[in-house]
């Protein structure tokens, strides 16, 4: 049986709950053999729940999986392999010391001795017939992330699997990459598989799938053909209410120097530089946008300039004014608590929301005054004015909260990320950094944030803006500063430049370019 | 609807985690356990061959019947107590301070170094001052060590501060065989406290129960309402979100330790000077150990740790009182004590989670 079915899988009325929250809730879904299915949703709709049951690592509460036109039963992975579904996840799972070729063949059944040879030459093969750049004797630690993740796909298609199932494959690529990667499947759907790709980056559902489904808080809304649809469509369907995907960029004059960063130089853990002769200003009333493959220094960066991370050499002077006198005050090297102390009024919002800017098990009053319970006199806390900003951010910010005695770690991830914010906005800051700070959001949460940052920017704030999407940075950033392994690879201005432009920036090898420091700067 | 394969793959039991108990429902859990902890202990007497009724009625009647048996209940208590709010300045601050026991003897020699020594040059008030100030220095200073080290060099407090109870076991070994052995005795050990320097009774009880419930008000105090208090509870949470928010995280380390360990020594103290009246390896008697269940039965709660640092004394006492009534051996005794604990501490556990039987997945609207 099997082999041309019309649908290579079909999943029907199937349901998967947690506790109480329901993951999953009477969903169908159907991919047809040799298409590309787009699974659309904000995070947390459900998607990866979902194809997780495909791949036996949740067991449906109810419902019926067809695979190939037969009814199946998916108790594990193993099974899911048997049935030829292969699933690429998020995070790799790869052994970092074996080679590409090594990794390819862990855990399958066949002869006692290994012929690498062989191997090699099988997974070259492989690799080669889908339009794959890969050095099968390559170690794992040795890659990029891109090449860890032509392995796993590798892995998947040694084993025989002719549907695969891709969750959130771009989100860690240079836009460069990503067309390789969309070439490649391509290559593999003339071959005959069938593939779903999980994303929620609507440009690339339109650029690589034949249909798209959409799940919408667990619930399956509809599937549409691409040729047939467009972003504003499937945005309604994805949010449920039609939104404006504009993200706005205010103009406002530029003003004073706020922040000068000159040649930072700091270690990662191993002794190797994470940041490398960094140098670069940052202006009030604007946005700087930081792009980078992530780990490329951005947060050696941010830490330094809080005063969380040492460095072994450079600057970071701090341009402000207190009761109206300029002041100017070299920062590298003070801890938080002694830049505070200066009167400089600097914002971080770190990466890790609940494992740095807040904590978790307190509640709303006392995340708020995390930052200022120093300043009132004597040996207790007061807890009244905390309470009150706090009730204020819920309110102005429509923070969703039992109340502000609930602990922030219950809060969804777009509330959190509000509270935390809010915290830093609220101390009237003048240079605000944040790092990731829609990482995880659904869509409306994310569009609050830009437009919280924009209303510090037109308050004459200077923002620095870590991010991973590069669209959103190149339509809210005033300047796109680019890092590549611990280095400033070039800052460019966003209107003049294309994505294509800043994601050879961002995989930049070696000095080739230089004097771009701060020529640069000119806006 | 859904197939038979199904259940091929869920187990018999699977915890979830559950999202707040009522607090009726938390302390409905914590009864039964406490009733089937008496049954299953019941079932332990029945095989000694007595009447679980009766031994259990004698238990109570031990800690309680008579004044006499209630100071000796007191007595148990008040140490326990200290001890308990002294080792959850540490535990909230996720230090696992272990070292109780070597905090109290510190504590107890630093006091008997003045009290065995310079009992005949001061008078009572300031004698009593000077051991308090000398246990609460010693303890702390003991207290800090393990601090200093982990703030400086990230060592395990919770191997250090164990070791450092047998590095006190072993002074104290020292002591009594050699420069504080009593004079004219052929046994090792030290000599008594003069009677004119022993604590003050109030109410039969040496005053050391009064410093207890000042001490409970004021670490809920502490704890609370204090900056330091607010900074202990951010450093237990995440040290990364204390260095954010300004905080240097090695002071509070040395200096909640030293509060841990001063507490500790204190108690060393009010044994020395109160209960005892001499020092010997027993002083310490286990009681940093059965602190720690008490911190954590309590769960950090300084009131709390009164409740169940009276229940332990009860049930201690108890357990005294029947070994003599129906001569059930020692080691019976404290199964039976060991039986209870396992049942409080254990519903815990079903107070976060609960079990569902394979097939019995709940429906929610």
């Amino acid at each position: 049986m099997g082999g041309t079915a019309e649908y290579a899988v079909k999943m029907h009325h199937v349901t998967k709950t947690f506790g109480k929250v329901v993951a999953n809730k009477d969903v169908n879904l159907e991919l047809k053999t040799g298409e590309i299915l787009a699974l659309l949703g904000e995070n947390g709709s459900g998607k990866t729940t979902l194809m997780n049951m495909l791949s036996g690592i949740y067991f449906p509460d109810h419902g019926e999986i067809y695979v190939k036109g037969q009814e199946v039963t998916i108790r594990s992975p193993k099974d899911s392999f048997a049935l030829g579904i292969g699933m690429i996840h998020q995070h790799f799972k790869l052994v970092d010391v074996l080679t590409a070729a090594e990794n390819i063949v862990l855990g399958l059944k066949g002869p006692v001795t290994v012929n690498r040879k062989e191997i090699n030459r099988k997974v070259s093969e492989l690799a080669k017939r889908y339009g794959f750049e890969l050095d099968p004797t390559k170690k794992v630690y040795n890659m990029s992330v891109s090449e860890k993740q032509t392995v796993e796909i590798l892995k998947v298609l040694y084993k025989g699997a002719d549907i695969l199932i891709l969750d959130e494959p771009t989100a860690v690529l240079t836009p460069q990459e990503t067309d390789r990667l969309f070439a490649v499947l391509r290559n593999m759907k003339k071959d005959g598989k069938s593939i779903i790709i999980i994303t929620h980056k609507l440009n690339e559902v339109l650029a690589i799938s034949d249909r798209v489904a959409i799940l919408r808080k667990g619930e399956y809304i509809g599937a549409v053909n691409t040729s047939e649809t467009n972003q504003a469509q499937l945005t309604e369907m994805m949010v449920g209410r039609p939104i404006s995907l504009e993200i706005e960029r205010p103009d406002v004059k530029r003003g004073e120097k706020r922040l000068q960063v000159i040649d930072l130089t700091c270690l990662n853990g191993d002794g190797v530089k994470a940041l490398d002769n960094v140098s670069f200003d940052a202006y009030g009333g604007e946005i700087l946008g930081v792009a980078g493959i992530a780990g490329s220094g951005q947060k050696e960066l941010c830490e330094i300039i809080a005063g969380l991370y040492p460095s072994i050499g450079g600057s970071v002077l701090y341009l402000g004014e207190h009761n109206g006198i300029p002041v100017q005050e070299r920062i590298l090297g003070l801890k938080p608590d002694e830049i505070v102390k200066k009167g400089i009024s600097m914002a971080f919002v770190p990466e890790d929301r609940l494992g740095m800017g807040l904590v978790a098990g307190m509640d709303m009053t006392d995340n708020v005054m995390l930052r200022s319970y120093k300043s009132n006199k004597g040996i207790f806390v007061d807890r009244k004015s905390p309470k009150e900003l706090a009730e204020k951010l819920i309110e102005e910010l429509e923070i969703v909260t039992p109340g502000v005695d609930t602990p922030v770690g219950r809060l969804s991830g777009g509330n959190v990320q509000k509270v935390l914010l809010g915290r830093e906005i609220a101390c009237q800051p003048s240079v605000l950094i944040v790092a990731y700070p829609v990482r995880g959001l659904d869509i409306n949460s994310s569009y609050r944030i830009y437009d919280l940052l924009n209303e510090q920017k037109k308050k004459g704030v200077a923002v620095i803006f870590i991010g991973e999407d590069l669209d959103v940075l190149m339509q809210l950033s005033d300047r796109i500063m680019v890092m590549c392994g611990g280095k400033v690879s070039g800052i460019v201005d966003p209107r003049e430049v294309t994505k294509e432009d800043i994601g050879l920036l961002m995989i930049h090898t070696e000095h080739s370019v230089s004097g771009e420091k701060d020529g640069e700067v000119t806006a | 609807m859904s197939s038979h394969g199904t259940q091929a793959k869920e187990p018999l039991l699977r915890m979830v985690k559950r999202d707040t108990l009522s607090p009726k429902k938390a302390w409905g859990i914590r009864a039964a356990a406490f009733i089937l902890s008496l049954v299953t202990g019941g079932i332990v007497i029945l095989c000694l061959g007595h009447n679980p009724i009766n031994v259990y009625i004698s238990m109570v009647k031990g800690a309680w019947g008579s004044s006499t048996v209630i100071h000796e209940t007191v007595k148990i208590a008040v140490p326990l107590l200290i001890t308990a709010i002294g080792i959850s300045f540490a535990f909230k601050m996720k230090f696992w301070n272990i070292g109780g026991e070597g905090q109290i003897l510190v504590g107890a020699v630093a006091a008997g170094a003045f009290g065995l020594f310079t009992a005949h040059i001061f008078p009572k008030l300031p004698l009593v001052l000077l051991m308090m100030l000398a246990s609460i220095a010693a303890g702390g200073i003991y207290g800090l060590l393990p601090a200093v080290c982990k703030a400086k060099w990230g060592t395990n407090e919770t191997l250090f501060t164990l070791m450092l109870n047998y590095i006190a076991l072993a002074f104290i070994k020292y002591l009594m065989n050699g420069p504080w052995k009593a004079k004219g005795s052929s046994f090792p050990k030290i000599d008594m406290l003069v009677p004119g320097a022993r604590l003050t009774k109030v109410l039969g009880v040496h005053w050391g129960w009064i410093l207890a419930l000042i001490l409970v008000a004021a670490a809920y105090i502490y704890f609370n309402k204090t900056k330091q208090g607010y900074e202990i509870a951010v450093v237990g949470e995440s040290n990364n979100t204390a260095r954010y928010a300004g905080i240097n995280v090695g002071k509070v380390f040395r200096r909640t330790m030293f509060i841990s360990g001063a507490l500790c020594g204190l108690v060393g103290m009010l044994q020395f000077a109160g209960a005892d009246y001499t020092i010997t390896e027993g002083t310490a008697g286990g009681v940093g150990f059965t602190a720690i269940t008490v911190a954590w039965l309590a769960k950090m709660n300084p009131f709390g740790m009164l409740i169940v640092s009276v229940f332990i004394a009860m049930l201690e006492r108890g357990s005294n009182a029947i070994q003599t009534q129906f001569k059930i051996p020692a080691s019976a005794s404290d199964l039976l004590i060991g039986i209870i604990l396992f049942f409080m501490l254990g519903c815990e556990f079903f107070i976060s989670y609960k079990l569902i039987r394979r097939g019995k997945e709940e429906h929610h609207a």
